[in-house]
Protein backbone atom coordinates (compact mmCIF):
# COMPACT_ATOMS: atom_id res chain seq x y z
CA UNK A 1 0.00 0.00 0.00
CA UNK A 2 1.38 3.69 -0.78
CA UNK A 3 -0.56 6.65 -0.74
CA UNK A 4 0.19 9.43 -3.81
CA UNK A 5 0.39 12.69 -2.89
CA UNK A 6 -2.48 14.42 -4.56
CA UNK A 7 -2.94 17.81 -3.49
CA UNK A 8 -4.43 20.35 -1.04
CA UNK A 9 -8.03 20.12 -0.10
CA UNK A 10 -8.01 23.59 -0.88
CA UNK A 11 -7.08 22.94 -4.43
CA UNK A 12 -10.54 21.50 -5.14
CA UNK A 13 -13.22 23.42 -5.54
CA UNK A 14 -17.26 21.65 -5.14
CA UNK A 15 -17.29 19.49 -8.36
CA UNK A 16 -13.81 19.23 -9.03
CA UNK A 17 -11.27 17.10 -9.75
CA UNK A 18 -7.88 15.95 -10.55
CA UNK A 19 -6.28 13.41 -12.56
CA UNK A 20 -3.17 11.86 -11.54
CA UNK A 21 -0.53 8.78 -13.48
CA UNK A 22 1.42 7.15 -11.29
CA UNK A 23 3.47 4.36 -14.00
CA UNK A 24 0.07 2.77 -15.51
CA UNK A 25 -1.91 3.74 -13.15
CA UNK A 26 -4.24 6.77 -13.81
CA UNK A 27 -6.79 7.65 -11.02
CA UNK A 28 -9.47 10.32 -10.93
CA UNK A 29 -9.85 12.28 -7.81
CA UNK A 30 -13.34 14.08 -7.39
CA UNK A 31 -14.86 15.97 -4.64
CA UNK A 32 -18.84 16.15 -4.56
CA UNK A 33 -20.87 17.55 -1.43
CA UNK A 34 -17.41 18.52 0.81
CA UNK A 35 -16.40 14.41 0.60
CA UNK A 36 -14.04 12.99 -1.85
CA UNK A 37 -13.90 10.26 -4.00
CA UNK A 38 -11.17 8.56 -6.54
CA UNK A 39 -11.56 6.01 -9.55
CA UNK A 40 -9.58 4.25 -11.81
CA UNK A 41 -9.56 6.69 -14.84
CA UNK A 42 -10.72 3.60 -17.03
CA UNK A 43 -13.81 3.00 -17.90
CA UNK A 44 -15.56 -0.46 -18.01
CA UNK A 45 -16.83 -0.35 -21.40
CA UNK A 46 -13.93 -0.15 -23.30
CA UNK A 47 -10.94 1.54 -21.25
CA UNK A 48 -11.86 5.26 -22.01
CA UNK A 49 -10.87 7.93 -19.67
CA UNK A 50 -13.96 8.06 -17.71
CA UNK A 51 -12.29 10.63 -15.34
CA UNK A 52 -11.85 13.02 -18.06
CA UNK A 53 -15.36 13.41 -19.16
CA UNK A 54 -18.04 15.67 -18.29
CA UNK A 55 -19.77 16.00 -14.69
CA UNK A 56 -23.86 15.95 -15.22
CA UNK A 57 -26.52 15.14 -13.02
CA UNK A 58 -28.54 11.80 -13.80
CA UNK A 59 -31.06 12.50 -16.27
CA UNK A 60 -34.92 12.29 -14.62
CA UNK A 61 -37.98 11.66 -16.08
CA UNK A 62 -40.95 13.17 -14.18
CA UNK A 63 -44.36 11.50 -14.78
CA UNK A 64 -47.56 13.09 -13.49
CA UNK A 65 -49.77 11.10 -10.42
CA UNK A 66 -51.79 9.51 -13.72
CA UNK A 67 -48.29 8.44 -15.08
CA UNK A 68 -47.92 10.81 -17.88
CA UNK A 69 -44.66 12.21 -18.96
CA UNK A 70 -43.98 15.63 -17.78
CA UNK A 71 -40.48 15.99 -19.38
CA UNK A 72 -36.79 15.43 -18.18
CA UNK A 73 -34.88 17.09 -15.44
CA UNK A 74 -31.30 16.86 -14.11
CA UNK A 75 -30.99 15.26 -10.44
CA UNK A 76 -30.27 16.97 -7.35
CA UNK A 77 -28.99 14.02 -5.82
CA UNK A 78 -27.41 12.15 -7.90
CA UNK A 79 -24.04 13.68 -9.96
CA UNK A 80 -22.33 11.46 -12.86
CA UNK A 81 -19.50 11.27 -14.48
CA UNK A 82 -19.73 10.40 -18.58
CA UNK A 83 -17.19 8.61 -20.31
CA UNK A 84 -16.03 11.00 -23.26
CA UNK A 85 -15.32 7.87 -25.67
CA UNK A 86 -18.96 6.45 -25.79
CA UNK A 87 -21.13 8.15 -22.87
CA UNK A 88 -21.11 5.63 -20.30
CA UNK A 89 -21.94 6.90 -17.29
CA UNK A 90 -21.15 6.41 -13.62
CA UNK A 91 -22.64 7.84 -10.21
CA UNK A 92 -19.69 9.97 -9.26
CA UNK A 93 -20.31 8.58 -5.18
CA UNK A 94 -20.57 4.83 -6.24
CA UNK A 95 -18.64 4.51 -8.86
CA UNK A 96 -21.95 2.39 -10.12
CA UNK A 97 -23.38 2.60 -13.71
CA UNK A 98 -26.94 3.87 -13.10
CA UNK A 99 -28.67 0.99 -15.38
CA UNK A 100 -26.41 -2.27 -14.27
CA UNK A 101 -24.58 -1.66 -10.18
CA UNK A 102 -22.58 -4.42 -11.43
CA UNK A 103 -20.87 -2.08 -14.12
CA UNK A 104 -18.75 -0.13 -11.64
CA UNK A 105 -15.88 1.85 -11.67
CA UNK A 106 -12.50 0.61 -10.17
CA UNK A 107 -12.39 2.09 -6.56
CA UNK A 108 -9.70 3.93 -4.22
CA UNK A 109 -9.68 4.89 -0.38
CA UNK A 110 -8.82 8.84 -0.43
CA UNK A 111 -7.23 10.29 2.78
CA UNK A 112 -7.20 13.69 4.19
CA UNK A 113 -4.32 14.67 6.46
CA UNK A 114 -3.60 18.26 7.36
CA UNK A 115 -5.14 19.69 4.08
CA UNK A 116 -3.41 17.36 2.09
CA UNK A 117 -4.95 14.62 -0.12
CA UNK A 118 -4.08 11.72 -1.06
CA UNK A 119 -5.23 7.96 -2.27
CA UNK A 120 -4.33 5.15 -1.62
CA UNK A 121 -3.17 2.34 -4.08
CA UNK B 1 13.66 9.10 4.10
CA UNK B 2 11.43 6.79 2.84
CA UNK B 3 8.26 8.93 3.78
CA UNK B 4 5.82 5.75 2.26
CA UNK B 5 4.60 9.05 0.06
CA UNK B 6 4.98 8.47 -3.71
CA UNK B 7 4.73 11.34 -5.88
CA UNK B 8 2.90 11.25 -9.12
CA UNK B 9 2.14 13.73 -11.77
CA UNK B 10 -1.02 14.81 -13.03
CA UNK B 11 -2.70 14.60 -16.22
CA UNK B 12 -3.42 18.34 -17.17
CA UNK B 13 -6.67 17.79 -18.93
CA UNK B 14 -9.66 17.48 -16.44
CA UNK B 15 -11.93 17.54 -19.10
CA UNK B 16 -11.57 16.29 -22.70
CA UNK B 17 -13.67 18.92 -24.92
CA UNK B 18 -14.09 19.79 -28.58
CA UNK B 19 -10.57 20.81 -28.37
CA UNK B 20 -8.84 18.67 -27.09
CA UNK B 21 -6.24 17.19 -29.51
CA UNK B 22 -7.31 13.46 -30.76
CA UNK B 23 -4.34 11.61 -29.52
CA UNK B 24 -5.19 12.93 -25.85
CA UNK B 25 -8.60 11.63 -26.46
CA UNK B 26 -6.89 8.11 -27.88
CA UNK B 27 -4.41 8.02 -25.43
CA UNK B 28 -5.46 5.30 -23.32
CA UNK B 29 -5.88 3.59 -26.81
CA UNK B 30 -2.61 4.02 -27.79
CA UNK B 31 -1.42 2.76 -24.40
CA UNK B 32 -3.45 -0.39 -24.59
CA UNK B 33 -1.65 -0.76 -27.79
CA UNK B 34 1.52 -0.70 -26.64
CA UNK B 35 1.03 -2.94 -23.90
CA UNK B 36 -0.60 -5.98 -25.67
CA UNK B 37 1.80 -5.56 -28.74
CA UNK B 38 -0.40 -4.43 -31.45
CA UNK B 39 2.21 -3.31 -33.13
CA UNK B 40 2.78 -6.70 -34.21
CA UNK B 41 -0.57 -7.26 -36.07
CA UNK B 42 -1.35 -5.91 -39.16
CA UNK B 43 -4.87 -3.78 -38.68
CA UNK B 44 -7.25 -2.46 -40.78
CA UNK B 45 -10.02 -0.01 -40.01
CA UNK B 46 -12.42 -0.97 -42.84
CA UNK B 47 -14.95 2.16 -41.53
CA UNK B 48 -13.69 5.67 -39.81
CA UNK B 49 -15.47 8.63 -40.68
CA UNK B 50 -14.24 12.48 -41.55
CA UNK B 51 -16.56 15.18 -41.16
CA UNK B 52 -16.75 16.29 -45.18
CA UNK B 53 -18.97 19.38 -43.94
CA UNK B 54 -15.82 20.76 -42.22
CA UNK B 55 -14.43 21.18 -45.82
CA UNK B 56 -17.38 21.62 -47.89
CA UNK B 57 -16.59 25.19 -49.32
CA UNK B 58 -13.83 23.19 -51.02
CA UNK B 59 -15.66 20.14 -52.36
CA UNK B 60 -18.07 22.25 -53.79
CA UNK B 61 -15.80 23.10 -56.46
CA UNK B 62 -15.64 19.90 -57.50
CA UNK B 63 -19.10 19.80 -58.68
CA UNK B 64 -18.87 19.73 -62.92
CA UNK B 65 -22.03 21.10 -63.77
CA UNK B 66 -20.55 24.57 -64.02
CA UNK B 67 -24.38 26.22 -62.72
CA UNK B 68 -24.62 24.04 -59.78
CA UNK B 69 -21.32 24.52 -58.81
CA UNK B 70 -21.34 28.59 -59.41
CA UNK B 71 -24.41 28.38 -57.23
CA UNK B 72 -22.86 26.17 -54.56
CA UNK B 73 -19.75 28.46 -54.48
CA UNK B 74 -21.96 31.71 -54.01
CA UNK B 75 -24.44 30.01 -51.38
CA UNK B 76 -21.10 28.85 -49.26
CA UNK B 77 -19.94 32.34 -49.31
CA UNK B 78 -22.98 34.07 -48.51
CA UNK B 79 -25.05 31.57 -46.27
CA UNK B 80 -26.24 32.33 -42.85
CA UNK B 81 -27.38 29.17 -40.70
CA UNK B 82 -28.34 27.08 -43.55
CA UNK B 83 -26.82 23.49 -43.65
CA UNK B 84 -24.26 23.28 -46.39
CA UNK B 85 -25.64 23.57 -50.16
CA UNK B 86 -27.18 20.40 -51.60
CA UNK B 87 -26.97 17.90 -48.90
CA UNK B 88 -30.39 16.83 -47.00
CA UNK B 89 -28.44 15.29 -43.78
CA UNK B 90 -30.65 14.21 -41.52
CA UNK B 91 -32.66 15.40 -38.29
CA UNK B 92 -30.69 12.93 -36.16
CA UNK B 93 -27.50 14.34 -36.40
CA UNK B 94 -28.65 16.87 -34.15
CA UNK B 95 -28.20 14.68 -31.23
CA UNK B 96 -25.61 12.21 -32.22
CA UNK B 97 -23.25 13.43 -29.82
CA UNK B 98 -25.48 12.67 -26.55
CA UNK B 99 -26.02 16.27 -25.63
CA UNK B 100 -22.72 16.70 -25.60
CA UNK B 101 -21.54 14.10 -23.62
CA UNK B 102 -19.04 12.65 -26.70
CA UNK B 103 -17.50 15.85 -27.51
CA UNK B 104 -15.16 14.06 -30.58
CA UNK B 105 -18.53 13.35 -31.97
CA UNK B 106 -19.59 17.04 -31.57
CA UNK B 107 -16.82 18.94 -33.22
CA UNK B 108 -13.02 18.20 -33.64
CA UNK B 109 -11.68 21.80 -33.08
CA UNK B 110 -8.12 20.80 -31.85
CA UNK B 111 -4.90 23.09 -33.51
CA UNK B 112 -3.80 21.77 -36.63
CA UNK B 113 -0.28 23.25 -37.49
CA UNK B 114 0.96 21.21 -40.30
CA UNK B 115 0.07 23.03 -43.11
CA UNK B 116 1.80 20.16 -45.33
CA UNK B 117 -1.36 18.18 -46.17
CA UNK B 118 -5.06 18.84 -45.70
CA UNK B 119 -6.10 19.17 -42.02
CA UNK B 120 -8.35 15.71 -42.34
CA UNK B 121 -4.94 13.92 -43.48
CA UNK B 122 -3.50 15.21 -40.19
CA UNK B 123 -6.77 14.27 -37.83
CA UNK B 124 -6.85 10.62 -39.48
CA UNK B 125 -2.81 10.16 -38.83
CA UNK B 126 -3.65 10.89 -34.87
CA UNK B 127 -6.50 8.29 -34.94
CA UNK B 128 -4.62 5.43 -36.99
CA UNK B 129 -1.59 6.34 -35.05
CA UNK B 130 -3.21 6.09 -31.68
CA UNK B 131 -4.99 3.54 -32.49
CA UNK B 132 -2.14 1.53 -34.03
CA UNK B 133 -4.37 1.12 -37.81
CA UNK B 134 -1.94 -0.04 -40.73
CA UNK B 135 -4.68 1.42 -43.02
CA UNK B 136 -7.74 3.35 -42.52
CA UNK B 137 -10.85 3.48 -44.71
CA UNK B 138 -12.92 6.64 -44.58
CA UNK B 139 -16.16 7.52 -45.29
CA UNK B 140 -18.19 10.81 -45.21
CA UNK B 141 -20.83 11.65 -42.68
CA UNK B 142 -23.72 13.51 -43.96
CA UNK B 143 -23.58 12.47 -47.64
CA UNK B 144 -24.85 8.78 -46.25
CA UNK B 145 -28.03 10.45 -46.64
CA UNK B 146 -28.18 11.61 -50.28
CA UNK B 147 -29.57 8.30 -51.22
CA UNK B 148 -33.01 9.86 -50.24
CA UNK B 149 -32.21 13.45 -51.80
CA UNK B 150 -35.42 15.00 -53.17
CA UNK B 151 -33.05 15.98 -56.25
CA UNK B 152 -31.98 12.78 -57.38
CA UNK B 153 -29.44 14.20 -59.72
CA UNK B 154 -27.28 16.01 -56.36
CA UNK B 155 -26.68 12.41 -55.46
CA UNK B 156 -24.44 12.21 -58.73
CA UNK B 157 -23.29 16.04 -58.59
CA UNK B 158 -22.12 16.02 -55.16
CA UNK B 159 -20.85 11.71 -54.93
CA UNK B 160 -18.67 13.28 -58.21
CA UNK B 161 -17.13 16.43 -56.52
CA UNK B 162 -16.89 14.45 -53.14
CA UNK B 163 -14.66 11.50 -54.97
CA UNK B 164 -13.02 14.06 -56.78
CA UNK B 165 -11.63 16.12 -53.65
CA UNK B 166 -10.59 13.35 -51.86
CA UNK B 167 -8.81 12.01 -54.09
CA UNK B 168 -6.50 14.58 -54.40
CA UNK B 169 -6.93 16.07 -51.27
CA UNK B 170 -6.30 13.20 -49.10
CA UNK B 171 -5.69 9.55 -50.11
CA UNK B 172 -2.62 10.81 -52.83
CA UNK B 173 -1.10 12.72 -49.29
CA UNK B 174 -1.31 9.30 -47.54
CA UNK B 175 -0.87 5.26 -48.91
CA UNK B 176 -2.52 4.59 -45.38
CA UNK B 177 -6.09 6.23 -46.44
CA UNK B 178 -8.31 4.57 -48.48
CA UNK B 179 -12.14 4.58 -49.42
CA UNK B 180 -14.65 2.85 -51.25
CA UNK B 181 -15.69 5.66 -53.75
CA UNK B 182 -19.34 7.13 -53.67
CA UNK B 183 -21.74 5.56 -56.11
CA UNK B 184 -24.49 7.80 -57.00
CA UNK B 185 -26.85 4.56 -56.72
CA UNK B 186 -30.24 6.52 -57.40
CA UNK B 187 -28.94 6.56 -61.17
CA UNK B 188 -27.08 3.85 -62.12
CA UNK B 189 -25.82 5.02 -65.65
CA UNK B 190 -24.04 7.26 -63.37
CA UNK B 191 -22.37 4.68 -61.31
CA UNK B 192 -20.90 2.76 -64.35
CA UNK B 193 -19.45 6.62 -65.44
CA UNK B 194 -17.90 6.78 -61.56
CA UNK B 195 -16.80 2.92 -61.81
CA UNK B 196 -15.23 3.85 -65.17
CA UNK B 197 -13.18 6.79 -63.61
CA UNK B 198 -12.17 5.74 -60.34
CA UNK B 199 -11.82 2.52 -60.50
CA UNK B 200 -8.19 2.41 -61.01
CA UNK B 201 -7.89 5.71 -59.28
CA UNK B 202 -4.86 5.87 -56.37
CA UNK B 203 -6.49 4.61 -52.69
CA UNK B 204 -9.92 3.72 -54.22
CA UNK B 205 -10.26 -0.04 -53.11
CA UNK B 206 -14.05 -0.51 -53.66
CA UNK B 207 -17.32 1.28 -54.21
CA UNK B 208 -19.82 2.51 -51.46
CA UNK B 209 -23.57 2.38 -51.68
CA UNK B 210 -25.54 4.47 -49.10
CA UNK B 211 -28.04 2.29 -47.59
CA UNK B 212 -30.68 4.57 -47.08
CA UNK B 213 -32.54 4.76 -50.46
CA UNK B 214 -36.07 3.14 -51.08
CA UNK B 215 -34.84 1.36 -54.56
CA UNK B 216 -34.45 -2.23 -54.59
CA UNK B 217 -30.96 -3.49 -55.10
CA UNK B 218 -32.41 -6.30 -56.92
CA UNK B 219 -33.71 -4.20 -60.11
CA UNK B 220 -32.08 -4.98 -63.46
CA UNK B 221 -30.83 -1.31 -64.07
CA UNK B 222 -28.39 -2.69 -61.15
CA UNK B 223 -26.94 -5.70 -62.92
CA UNK B 224 -24.39 -3.60 -64.88
CA UNK B 225 -22.77 -2.12 -62.43
CA UNK B 226 -22.71 -5.54 -60.36
CA UNK B 227 -20.97 -7.41 -63.27
CA UNK B 228 -18.72 -4.09 -63.74
CA UNK B 229 -17.49 -4.23 -59.58
CA UNK B 230 -17.55 -8.31 -60.58
CA UNK B 231 -14.59 -8.07 -63.48
CA UNK B 232 -12.66 -5.60 -61.83
CA UNK B 233 -12.31 -7.45 -58.59
CA UNK B 234 -13.74 -4.44 -56.44
CA UNK B 235 -15.94 -4.92 -53.66
CA UNK B 236 -19.06 -3.51 -52.92
CA UNK B 237 -19.96 -1.81 -49.75
CA UNK B 238 -23.75 -1.03 -48.01
CA UNK B 239 -23.32 1.59 -45.59
CA UNK B 240 -25.91 1.48 -43.52
CA UNK B 241 -27.54 4.90 -42.11
CA UNK B 242 -30.61 5.92 -40.16
CA UNK B 243 -33.41 7.86 -41.61
CA UNK B 244 -35.49 9.49 -39.04
CA UNK B 245 -38.37 10.47 -41.64
CA UNK B 246 -38.89 6.61 -42.43
CA UNK B 247 -42.58 6.32 -42.02
CA UNK B 248 -42.20 3.45 -39.56
CA UNK B 249 -39.21 5.68 -37.79
CA UNK B 250 -41.77 8.45 -36.92
CA UNK B 251 -43.13 6.27 -34.53
CA UNK B 252 -39.91 6.66 -32.61
CA UNK B 253 -39.17 9.40 -30.52
CA UNK B 254 -35.95 8.69 -28.67
CA UNK B 255 -32.44 9.10 -30.80
CA UNK B 256 -31.07 5.74 -29.64
CA UNK B 257 -34.26 3.85 -30.70
CA UNK B 258 -34.21 5.36 -33.54
CA UNK B 259 -30.37 4.59 -34.72
CA UNK B 260 -30.73 1.04 -33.28
CA UNK B 261 -33.88 0.15 -35.28
CA UNK B 262 -32.78 2.26 -38.59
CA UNK B 263 -29.00 1.94 -38.32
CA UNK B 264 -29.68 -1.87 -39.31
CA UNK B 265 -33.10 -1.98 -40.96
CA UNK B 266 -31.46 -0.72 -44.08
CA UNK B 267 -29.13 -3.28 -44.35
CA UNK B 268 -31.47 -5.80 -43.77
CA UNK B 269 -34.19 -4.97 -46.28
CA UNK B 270 -30.92 -5.04 -48.67
CA UNK B 271 -29.49 -8.04 -47.79
CA UNK B 272 -32.79 -9.89 -47.98
CA UNK B 273 -33.36 -8.67 -51.46
CA UNK B 274 -30.00 -9.26 -51.98
CA UNK B 275 -30.51 -13.10 -51.20
CA UNK B 276 -33.64 -13.89 -52.14
CA UNK B 277 -33.11 -12.62 -55.70
CA UNK B 278 -30.34 -14.71 -55.94
CA UNK B 279 -27.46 -12.07 -56.48
CA UNK B 280 -25.05 -14.25 -55.03
CA UNK B 281 -25.65 -16.87 -57.72
CA UNK B 282 -25.60 -13.94 -60.56
CA UNK B 283 -22.53 -12.56 -59.52
CA UNK B 284 -20.30 -15.29 -57.57
CA UNK B 285 -16.94 -13.06 -57.77
CA UNK B 286 -18.84 -10.01 -56.42
CA UNK B 287 -17.42 -9.16 -53.00
CA UNK B 288 -20.51 -7.49 -50.44
CA UNK B 289 -19.24 -5.73 -47.77
CA UNK B 290 -22.16 -4.95 -44.90
CA UNK B 291 -21.11 -1.70 -43.07
CA UNK B 292 -22.13 -0.23 -39.77
CA UNK B 293 -25.00 -2.16 -38.70
CA UNK B 294 -23.26 -4.26 -36.47
CA UNK B 295 -23.44 -8.31 -36.22
CA UNK B 296 -26.22 -9.00 -33.83
CA UNK B 297 -29.09 -8.81 -36.98
CA UNK B 298 -27.56 -11.02 -38.78
CA UNK B 299 -27.86 -14.43 -37.18
CA UNK B 300 -31.61 -13.35 -36.71
CA UNK B 301 -31.96 -12.78 -40.43
CA UNK B 302 -30.49 -15.81 -41.10
CA UNK B 303 -33.17 -17.70 -39.01
CA UNK B 304 -35.96 -15.85 -40.69
CA UNK B 305 -34.74 -16.58 -44.17
CA UNK B 306 -34.16 -19.73 -43.80
CA UNK B 307 -37.05 -20.68 -42.32
CA UNK B 308 -39.58 -18.75 -45.04
CA UNK B 309 -37.06 -20.45 -48.29
CA UNK B 310 -37.43 -24.33 -46.99
CA UNK B 311 -40.91 -23.52 -47.38
CA UNK B 312 -40.97 -21.33 -49.93
CA UNK B 313 -38.41 -22.26 -52.15
CA UNK B 314 -40.51 -21.63 -54.90
CA UNK B 315 -40.13 -17.65 -54.92
CA UNK B 316 -36.41 -17.84 -54.35
CA UNK B 317 -35.44 -19.98 -57.71
CA UNK B 318 -32.16 -19.02 -57.88
CA UNK B 319 -31.03 -20.29 -55.07
CA UNK B 320 -29.38 -23.64 -54.23
CA UNK B 321 -28.42 -23.68 -50.56
CA UNK B 322 -30.11 -22.09 -47.63
CA UNK B 323 -29.78 -17.97 -47.79
CA UNK B 324 -27.84 -18.29 -44.22
CA UNK B 325 -25.24 -20.42 -46.35
CA UNK B 326 -24.64 -17.23 -48.37
CA UNK B 327 -24.74 -15.06 -45.73
CA UNK B 328 -22.20 -16.78 -44.23
CA UNK B 329 -19.55 -15.90 -47.47
CA UNK B 330 -20.43 -11.92 -47.41
CA UNK B 331 -17.99 -9.79 -45.19
CA UNK B 332 -19.22 -7.65 -42.12
CA UNK B 333 -17.94 -5.04 -40.90
CA UNK B 334 -17.69 -5.52 -36.87
CA UNK B 335 -18.77 -2.15 -35.47
CA UNK B 336 -21.11 -1.53 -33.68
CA UNK B 337 -19.87 -4.75 -31.67
CA UNK B 338 -22.91 -5.36 -29.49
CA UNK B 339 -20.45 -7.23 -26.73
CA UNK B 340 -23.04 -7.09 -23.94
CA UNK B 341 -24.46 -10.87 -24.78
CA UNK B 342 -21.16 -12.69 -24.52
CA UNK B 343 -23.43 -16.05 -25.65
CA UNK B 344 -24.75 -14.57 -28.47
CA UNK B 345 -22.02 -12.97 -29.56
CA UNK B 346 -20.15 -16.30 -29.66
CA UNK B 347 -22.81 -17.56 -31.33
CA UNK B 348 -22.95 -14.89 -33.82
CA UNK B 349 -19.06 -15.16 -34.90
CA UNK B 350 -20.13 -18.85 -35.31
CA UNK B 351 -23.12 -18.27 -37.65
CA UNK B 352 -21.27 -15.54 -39.45
CA UNK B 353 -17.89 -17.29 -40.19
CA UNK B 354 -16.30 -14.55 -38.31
CA UNK B 355 -12.81 -15.69 -38.75
CA UNK B 356 -13.13 -15.66 -42.67
CA UNK B 357 -16.09 -13.03 -42.85
CA UNK B 358 -15.61 -10.32 -40.24
CA UNK B 359 -13.40 -7.41 -40.58
CA UNK B 360 -12.47 -4.83 -37.72
CA UNK B 361 -13.84 -1.29 -37.87
CA UNK B 362 -13.64 1.61 -36.05
CA UNK B 363 -16.33 3.88 -37.16
CA UNK B 364 -13.68 6.85 -35.24
CA UNK B 365 -14.67 9.79 -34.39
CA UNK B 366 -17.97 8.78 -33.91
CA UNK B 367 -19.64 7.84 -30.40
CA UNK B 368 -20.14 4.61 -30.84
CA UNK B 369 -16.53 4.10 -32.13
CA UNK B 370 -14.50 0.78 -31.53
CA UNK B 371 -11.24 0.32 -30.50
CA UNK B 372 -9.15 -2.80 -31.75
CA UNK B 373 -9.35 -4.06 -28.39
CA UNK B 374 -12.82 -4.76 -28.87
CA UNK B 375 -11.80 -7.74 -30.86
CA UNK B 376 -8.62 -8.70 -28.98
CA UNK B 377 -9.46 -8.70 -25.74
CA UNK B 378 -12.72 -11.77 -26.94
CA UNK B 379 -12.26 -14.55 -24.55
CA UNK B 380 -13.67 -17.18 -27.39
CA UNK B 381 -11.16 -16.63 -30.13
CA UNK B 382 -8.09 -17.97 -30.98
CA UNK B 383 -5.06 -15.69 -31.88
CA UNK B 384 -5.54 -16.08 -35.79
CA UNK B 385 -8.87 -15.52 -35.93
CA UNK B 386 -8.57 -11.98 -34.19
CA UNK B 387 -5.78 -11.22 -36.70
CA UNK B 388 -8.32 -12.45 -39.53
CA UNK B 389 -10.40 -10.22 -38.14
CA UNK B 390 -8.18 -7.19 -37.26
CA UNK B 391 -6.37 -7.22 -40.80
CA UNK B 392 -6.12 -10.22 -42.40
CA UNK B 393 -9.40 -11.04 -44.01
CA UNK B 394 -8.67 -7.59 -45.10
CA UNK B 395 -5.97 -7.62 -46.79
CA UNK B 396 -7.13 -10.23 -48.85
CA UNK B 397 -10.36 -8.27 -49.85
CA UNK B 398 -8.90 -5.52 -50.45
CA UNK B 399 -5.74 -6.07 -51.98
CA UNK B 400 -3.68 -4.51 -49.13
CA UNK B 401 0.14 -5.21 -48.81
CA UNK B 402 0.47 -6.15 -45.00
CA UNK B 403 4.25 -4.98 -43.90
CA UNK B 404 7.03 -6.83 -43.95
CA UNK B 405 7.52 -6.08 -40.20
CA UNK B 406 4.44 -7.07 -38.64
CA UNK B 407 4.12 -11.12 -37.61
CA UNK B 408 1.72 -13.32 -39.37
CA UNK B 409 0.59 -16.59 -38.49
CA UNK B 410 -0.19 -19.30 -41.23
CA UNK B 411 -3.58 -19.25 -41.51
Amino acid sequence: MAELFVGKETEFGERDRKIIAQGELEIGIFRLDGQFYAWENNCVHQGGPICQGKILGRVEEILGPDKTSKGLKFSETDTHIVCPWHGYEYNIKTGRHPGDRNVRLKPYEVKVKNGDVYVVV
Amino acid sequence: MDTGIEQVKEIPIKQIDVYTDTRDILARARKYAVKNKLEDVFICDIDSHHTETEHWHEIIKFISDPVLRAQAMEYQSSRTGAPPYGLNGDFGLRYQDIGGRVPHQSSRREKVEDTSVHRDVTLARRAYESLGLDYQIIFPTPMLFLGVHPQPEMEVYLGDAYNRWTVENVLKADDKLKIMAYLPFGDPDACMRTIEEFGGAPGVIGFMVTSVRFKPIHHNQYMKIYRALEERGLPIGFHAGYYWQDPSMLQVNRFGSMHALSFVWCNVLHMTNWVMNGLPERFPGLKPVWIESGLSWVPWLMQRLDHTYMMRTSEAPLLKRKPSEYMREMFYTSQPLELDHMKAVECTFDMIDAKNSLLYASDWPHWDFDAPSTIWDLPFLDEQAKRNILGMSASKLFKLKVPATKKKIAA
